[in-house]
């Protein structure tokens, strides 16, 4: 009974998952047309969906599909084998453990760069200007948790700065962040130079000196799992290529 | 056969597809059992940021029952014991946070006691903050955990019936002696396992929290909330708080199903 | 502690009218659905007429045209079931203290209230026992004492034996016999032994009107409606207990039901039994039946599907084919015979 029911399970949950999955990640294409999987970092939504598009323009009969999630769930879910072509991770520390894992072909390359900058409600209610102001336990702001990338880049830039802020909260992702000062909960938060700019209209941007002593760096590589190992290397070379960095610059990244 | 049970004349094959659902439902929980690292258990599940998130939810859970009491007890009574024009349309809402996703919900409240939010100016200017302070916490907790309340009540206010409460009236007692010497004492059980699930629910909460009320250890970051969180950087912690969690719950369930399986 | 109450239910075609006078006890007949209940229920205040006042002892009750209505709690007027309904929650003395608690008396008073009406339904040893180990007729009696430590002004009774097992319902007629000796009660039932032992006054009702009413006696021994003829012709032997039996001042000794409730030697005591269990002989008898009683056959009457054979004492319904076959006419001599397991004794 019980050697019938194991695989049994197993078929269910695998099939149930297979459902859930990308469609086109079940019909692995002939020659003629390719699908490549792309994993990326959810802060690179806007720009990767607009390079993939432009790459499917430029190379006809092949599809690019995205999976946008934080890089360290990306990193989980290829080593639990999850079937992708090209990773596109946040920070160096995430590819860095997927290089670890030996789930990389080759060599990363840095394709973006991003900086923090603080992010205010258009009516700046706390009166903000500078880095320093954040520290005040008057003014409620919302940084990333140090567990994840861009709270890291923000403890970097606290050390840097000398400033040590008082969160009233520190969240999972930088689009929390953004969230709770967009709508209004915070007067201000640490977030992305590509976030403010993605955000246009509902944050303002200040500046902050120190961040260019915090650079986040944006690595991508082809995995080892790939099936279309070609495509994915064409489309990496995409990214880093005059196309890719367009898209990137209009966004707000800056180069490596 | 010995057992009564299997004369009932199920089909045979009923059993297979209900083993596997039992599967589907064991299995997740052996493998997260599995990845715990027990050398450094302990360690673990006593880390200053884990002994703060689960300090704070038993607090918050805790006032969130309360609240939840304070509240649904009246409610399902008004449901079970009258009956009004849109009576039902109502107690489909009330029971809307219990299908609504939390996050939904999380938003929902930040539009109402948010900073920006309905309610929120109003209880600015009274001196009062909820955004990011535990105080958000209870809310977003009691928002989805007061409909357990409300339906296990009332449904034990239903099955209890109103006959004693009119021998009670005939005595004698005042509408609100009846309430507290009769009805109450009555649906007892049901009020205890309605409680208990709303507390375990408050300790679930996630995603009304993380939407609502934001992450600081101590203040607002919940054990929930530190599992997610600890799952970025350190697993094995997430998946030992995990474990505790899941303990409690066993606990809970245990706590909700052992009177009533005795009374039958 | 006199009663007015006037009640009309438009949608279930109820319209009772009824007065009681202080210290009176009432019994209301009737088939099932006649409106019965639907009348203690609006005295009680947990249903609302359509129309009509009520009035004890000077207090309105309700009265729909101004709009009055007293709640439940502030009428004094305590309502038993045939349901004992006990609280589950508390034992017996707590559940006959709940009255006066409820009152505002102190746990200890209450107690000592409940000791009180235990001991007057003879359950002063049920005081400390759950209510889930009790008989029928013991959470009954329990229920009596209950309603009347809460002082009513009035004791609704709604059919309060109808759920009780037939070899407990002489003993616990006999202990309502007792409470309700004096006091302004309503009964209903559909029980003739009720009314005859229990009430004053006797209301007959019927598609949810009073079609009947008057002293007991009265109505049962001249009634007017289907119902009351129905029930009437109750043979009562009435005279002295002895032995188990009653004695009649004619000589008649009648033997009733073994287990019956214990009438001492030489008290008053009434035997009742129903003419239907009652069988007509030409010669005597032999074998079981314990009663036998020689008589001469006064007159033969329709009775429903029956014929009702009337003698001094004690008539019998029998078939017509009896009739033909024992050629029973006035004048006949013949032997009456009826089991003592259909006679119920009591004390008068």
């Amino acid at each position: 009974m019980k050697r019938l029911l194991v695989p049994l399970v197993a078929g269910v949950l695998l099939s149930t998952a297979a459902c859930g999955s990308d469609p086109s990640s079940d019909a692995r294409a002939p020659a003629k047309d390719t699908t490549l999987t792309v994993f990326a970092a959810s802060s690179l939504k806007g720009t990767f969906t607009e390079i993939g598009q432009k790459f499917e323009d430029a190379n006809p009969g092949v599809t690019v599909t995205f999976s946008f999630a934080g890089s360290s769930d990306l990193v989980a879910q290829i080593s639990q084998g999850a079937p992708a072509d090209v990773f596109a991770s946040a920070d160096t520390e995430n590819m860095d453990k997927a290089t670890a894992d030996g789930l990389v072909e080759g060599t990363p390359v840095n394709f973006a760069t991003n900086t923090l900058e603080i992010a205010t409600p258009p009516d700046n209610p706390a009166k903000v200007d500078s880095l320093d102001d954040l520290a005040s336990p008057d003014v409620k702001t919302v940084i990333c948790a140090a567990e994840v990338p861009c709270g890291a880049a923000t403890a970097g830039l606290e050390k840097v700065a000398g400033v040590d802020i008082a969160p009233v909260s520190e969240e999972q992702s930088v689009t929390d962040v953004l969230g709770k000062v967009v709508s209004g909960e915070a007067d201000a938060g640490l977030v992305y130079v590509t976030d403010v700019k993605g955000a246009a209209g509902q944050v303002i941007g200040i500046e902050v000196p120190e961040a260019s002593q915090v650079v986040n760096t944006y690595p991508t590589a082809v995995l080892s799992g790939s099936s279309n190992a070609s495509v994915a290397r064409a489309f990496t070379a995409y990214v880093v290529g005059p196309e890719g960095q367009a898209v990137l610059a209009a966004a707000g990244f800056a180069q490596p | 056969m010995s057992r009564p049970s299997r004369s009932s004349g199920l089909p045979r094959w009923v059993f297979v597809p209900a083993a596997v659902g039992a599967l589907f439902i064991l299995l997740p929980l052996v493998a997260l059992a599995s990845q715990v690292e027990w050398s450094h258990f302990v360690d673990l599940i006593t880390s200053e940021s884990s002994r703060s998130a689960l300090v704070l939810s038993l607090r918050t859970s805790a006032i969130s029952t309360v609240l939840c009491l304070l509240l649904g007890v009246p409610m399902a009574l008004v449901l079970a014991r009258t009956s009004f024009r849109g009576q039902g349309a109502l107690r489909s809402l009330v029971l809307l946070p219990l299908v609504l996703p939390p996050v939904v919900g999380g938003i929902a409240l930040l539009y109402t006691f948010g900073r920006k939010g309905l309610l929120g100016e109003t209880i600015e200017v009274l001196g009062l903050q909820i955004a990011f302070s535990t105080t958000a916490v209870v809310i977003a907790q009691t928002f989805v955990s007061l409909p357990f309340l409300v339906v296990s009540l009332e449904g034990a206010l239903r099955t209890a019936g109103e006959q004693y409460e009119v021998v009670a009236s005939t005595l004698g007692a005042r509408p609100t002696t009846v309430l507290r010497r009769v009805t109450l004492p009555l649906v007892l059980p049901g009020l205890a396992a309605g409680a208990v699930l709303s507390f375990a629910r408050a300790l679930g909460e996630f995603g009304a929290t993380i939407t609502f009320a934001g992450s600081l250890e101590g203040v607002t970051r919940t054990l929930p909330l530190e599992i997610y969180l600890q799952r970025e950087s350190d697993p094995d912690a997430a998946v030992a708080l995990s474990l505790v969690l899941v303990v409690v719950a066993v606990l809970v369930i245990a706590l909700v199903r052992g009177p009533r399986r005795e009374a039958l | 502690m006199s009663l007015h109450v006037a009640a009309a239910f438009t949608d279930r075609d109820v319209r009772v009218e009824l007065d009681l006078a202080d210290g009176e006890t009432v019994a209301v007949l009737g088939p099932n659905g006649s409106g019965k209940s639907t009348l203690l229920a609006a005295i009680a205040g947990i249903a609302r007429p359509d129309a009509g006042r009520a009035v004890l002892d000077g207090t309105t009750l309700f009265d729909v045209a101004v709009g009055t209505w007293m709640a439940p709690h502030a009428r004094g007027t305590a309502l038993m079931a045939q349901d004992p309904l006990l609280f589950p929650h508390l034992d017996v003395l707590d559940n006959v203290g709940f009255g006066p608690r409820s009152a505002g008396a102190t746990r200890g008073a209450a107690r000592a209230v409940a000791r009180t009406w235990l001991a007057e339904v003879d359950a002063t040893d049920l005081a400390d026992r759950r209510t889930a180990q009790l008989s029928g007729g013991q959470a009954q009696r329990v229920a009596v004492a209950r309603a009347l430590a809460a002082k009513p002004r009035l004791l609704l009774l709604d059919e309060p034996m109808a759920a009780l097992d037939v070899t407990v319902v002489p003993a616990m007629r006999q202990v309502l016999r007792r409470v309700l000796a004096g006091r302004s009660a309503i009964i209903v039932t559909h029980d003739v032994l009720d009314a005859l032992l229990l009430a004053d006054r006797v209301v007959v009702m019927e598609g949810g009107r009073v079609v009947e009413h008057g002293p007991t006696r009265q109505v049962l021994a001249r009634p007017r409606s289907s119902f009351g003829a129905g029930i009437a012709g109750l043979n009562q032997a009435r005279g002295v207990a002895e032995s188990g039996a009653v004695r009649t001042p004619a000589g008649l000794l009648v033997a009733g039901l073994h287990d019956s409730i214990d009438v001492p030697e030489g008290a008053a005591a009434v035997a009742v039994f129903s003419p239907s269990a009652v069988s007509v002989h030409t010669e005597r008898p032999s074998g079981s039946p314990r009663n036998v009683f020689a008589a001469t056959v006064r007159e033969l009457e329709p009775h429903g599907s029956q014929v009702r054979v009337q003698t001094d004492e004690i008539s019998a319904d029998v078939t017509a084919p009896v009739v033909a076959e024992l050629d029973l006419a006035p004048g006949a001599a013949v032997f009456l015979a009826v089991k003592a397991s259909e006679v119920a004794i009591y004390a008068t």
